[in-house]
């Protein structure tokens, strides 16, 4: 915004060096706002210098470390990373950012959960549409961040695609077959038919089937087509009688049958029983690769099984968006546009597993033979294409999926971890909350 | 000649009667800037609809207000404000006299307990809550496990709702309780020496000088911290949202206070005009408290305290005639 500030770069630096910076910033990109309405066209007329740095936030791992550093190296722009913890308080800073105008990185990635709420705020974000990157992405994944207007407002990182990540050797304590091949076969089928694997399992071993409700959750609701608000824009969580039905199936084998280890995901349980033989299946997004092996350091028996409950499904991905309010959109929008590009998407994808949603980089050989040690050397690359091909349903997803998504986890654990409330109760006080947004 | 004389002497009387609220116009304009004018731009924000990111809406005059404290959701955050408050500020505030009580006696190296105390405060509270959060730890935490190697159950410290005040709240007295008992040390030791000596002479041990001359000597201190630990308990923050890891105060709210409804209101579900509703809310409650704690305070060992003001007033009277 502050198209004073590109133009003099001197005054730039001295406005950083000084301690009132981001005060003394405000002023003058106030005074020069009433010239120039948007900085892109101001840009536009003439070749702008490079800027000196470009913020960019991320929220758990990106694995983007090497590649800023390979940036910094190619165009000697620094580049300044944010990384937020969880992506819940990556979203929350960015929408206070949009709101005080002023604040947000120069690059802000956004999770496909609520990249929707923010398409209401579409024209907060440069569009970064450009013809020759126009085929880059699956259909779908370019599809989700184009606005009503055509704008596009993020360029694709990964997708989540999502396998079955298993501990091979408590498999075979239970008396289960371990070959990931056979493991495929056992658990592919409906979710009962993955439940009922999950009873044999508990029944001869002191572990439990899978981690808490919530993880399990994320696998059920993204292969509803309409799970929480329809186009028009009506909430439809609390009457929608398929997530109230796959809701009770799943209390019933967390709590009643004792598949579930009562985890929430995240939490410090969850992290150190990975040490401790918690669980034996997990649902596994390319993300959830680095995850795993982050938090079962030094555990043998993790595998990868080709091999999804109910059909294939996409659990979370990312995109890059650029905030309109920076002051370098169009340094912001080439790195955005390089760092998902094919091969930079193959390098975030060996440093942590985040799997590619260009097409050129799904068909790589890079990733097509792409094996992870850690996981007794499953071939994930090829697995993981497979499961993206598996995938039948976007569901559709409206500006309150997040929260109403977050409120019907809390709903599980609070039946399945805190163990304060049975199914029904929990399902009332969800439609509550959903009552409360409405 | 005469007029420039007059003019001189008029700017001399506006000198004396201005310039006084010249220099004391700092204070105010300050105070104007960043504490009055949020403070009235939070009530019209609270009568509109208001998106985080959209900006101003309708004027909705009071239906904000209506819809919050239509919330289960307001009454549970304000039942765990007021009990996680009760929890923190009393033990606090008697363990800081008594632990500057007795670093206010001849202890060996002084200056080091003395900073010892204040060491808790100086760790940033987002230390203090991530440590604590693993002590807390439902299934593989600290304390449960010391609980299970005597032979007791597991305790729910993340699910239910006394148990998670108690840990939030041990986290807020390990933060504040050392600061409070310097400020206590500070105003011991402006209390005259002599007093005690002539309470020794009349035979007064230890804990009854304690209760009979620190105590009612420290009213005015203890009334101030008071106050500041009402405010900050009742505007807790941090260590709640730090408690677990998504912050929002446990699944069915056990430990959600007022100031992360609010956080949740306005940032999570984008409602300014909710969130705003609430903070007025939270203000007006934070000034009902404080003033009850004021007049309880002020009844510290009133009995000693009208003596007092009585003996002094005699005694100012005395030097005047």
């Amino acid at each position: 915004m502050s198209t004073t500030d590109l133009t003099h770069p001197r005054r730039r630096r001295l406005s950083q060096a000084a301690a009132l910076g981001a005060a003394a910033t405000l002023v003058l990109s106030a005074c020069g706002g009433g010239a120039d309405a948007d900085s892109a066209d101001n840009d536009a007329d003439g070749d702008t210098e490079a800027p000196e740095s470009l913020s960019v936030t991320t929220f758990n791992e990106f694995g983007y470390e090497e590649l800023f550093e390979d940036y910094e190296e190619q165009t000697g722009i620094r580049i300044e990373h944010n990384k937020v913890d969880t992506a819940e308080n990556a979203r929350d800073s960015l929408r206070n950012s949009l709101g005080a105008g002023s604040g947000a990185s120069d690059i802000e990635a956004v999770e496909l959960d609520w990249l929707v709420e923010f398409m209401q705020y579409s024209d907060r974000f440069e569009d970064l549409a450009d013809p020759e990157l126009e085929d880059r992405w699956l259909d779908w994944k370019y599809d989700d961040a184009v606005d009503e207007e055509g704008r596009q407002i993020g360029y694709g990182t990964d997708i989540g695609p999502q396998a079955l990540c298993y501990r091979a050797d408590l498999f075979e304590e239970a008396g289960l077959p371990t070959d990931r091949d056979d493991v495929a076969e056992l658990l592919e089928g409906e979710w009962e038919n993955y439940f009922d694997a999950g009873r044999d399992f508990v029944a001869s071993s002191d572990s439990a089937w899978y981690s808490g409700s919530d993880n399990i959750w994320q696998g059920m609701i993204n292969q509803v087509e309409v799970p929480f608000e329809t186009e028009d824009g009506e909430i439809i969580a609390d009457t929608n009688s398929e997530v109230q039905g796959l809701y009770d199936q799943l209390l019933q084998a967390s709590v009643e049958d004792e598949l579930s280890a009562g985890l929430s995901q995240w939490s410090g349980d969850w992290n150190d029983a990975f040490q401790r033989d918690g669980f034996a299946t997990m649902l596994c997004p390319g993300w959830m690769l680095g995850v795993i092996e982050g938090n079962a350091d030094g555990v043998d028996g993790w595998d990868v099984a080709d091999a999804f409950p109910g059909g294939g499904g996409n659990w979370g991905g990312s995109y890059l968006t650029v905030p309109t309010q920076g002051e370098n959109v169009d340094a912001a929008k080439e790195l955005a546009a390089w760092l998902t590009a094919p091969e930079q998407q193959i390098r975030a994808f060996e440093a942590i597993g985040a799997f590619p949603s260009t097409v050129e980089a799904l068909e790589s050989e890079e990733i097509q033979s792409a094996s992870e040690e850690f996981f007794n050397d499953a071939p994930v690359g090829e697995i993981l294409a497979n499961r993206a091909e598996a995938i039948e349903v976007q569901p559709f997803k409206g500006p309150n999926y997040l929260v109403i998504n977050v409120a019907i986890q809390d709903a599980l654990n609070r039946v399945d971890v805190d163990g304060i409330d049975d199914p029904e109760t929990s399902w009332d006080k969800f439609v509550n909350d959903v009552e409360a947004m409405k | 000649m005469a007029s420039r004389k007059h003019l001189r002497s008029r700017a001399s009387a506006w000198d004396r009667k201005y310039s006084p609220y010249l220099y004391i116009s700092p204070f105010f304009l300050l105070f104007a800037v960043v504490g009055l004018f949020p403070l009235v731009y939070t009530v019209w924000v609270a009568a509109h609809d208001w998106d985080l990111i959209m900006g101003q809406g309708e004027f909705v005059g009071f239906d904000n207000f209506a819809h919050v404290v239509g919330q289960r959701a307001f009454w549970i955050a304000l039942r765990n404000t007021l009990s996680i408050f009760i929890l923190s500020t009393g033990p606090q505030v008697v363990a800081a006299i008594i632990i500057a009580y007795m670093l206010d006696s001849h202890l060996r190296a002084r200056t080091f307990w003395r900073m010892g105390v204040l060491l808790p405060y100086v760790v940033t509270p987002v230390a203090v809550a991530l440590i604590f959060s693993n002590f807390f730890s439902q299934r593989f935490g600290l304390v449960n496990s010391v609980l299970d190697t005597i032979g007791i159950d597991a305790i729910g410290w993340q699910s239910e709702v006394l148990p998670s005040h108690l840990a939030i709240a041990s986290m807020v007295n390990f933060r504040w309780t050392g600061y409070n008992a310097l400020i206590f040390l500070a105003a011991m030791q402006a209390v005259p020496r002599d007093l005690y000596e002539q309470a020794e002479i009349d035979g007064a041990g230890k804990v009854r000088q304690f209760l009979s001359v620190t105590v009612p000597m420290l009213r005015p201190t203890i009334i101030f911290v008071v106050i500041t630990s009402t405010i900050g308990g009742l505007q807790i923050f941090d260590e709640p949202r730090l408690y677990d890891q998504y912050g929002r105060g446990g699944t069915d709210g056990q430990w959600q206070t007022m100031t992360i409804y609010l956080y949740e209101l306005g940032w999570t579900r984008s409602d300014f005009g909710l969130a705003s509703a609430v903070a007025v809310l939270l203000f007006l409650l934070i000034v009902a408290i404080g003033i009850i704690n004021f007049t309880i305070t002020r009844r510290i060992a009133t009995g000693d305290g009208r003596k007092k003001t009585a003996s002094r007033r005699r005694f100012a009277k005395g030097v005047r005639s």
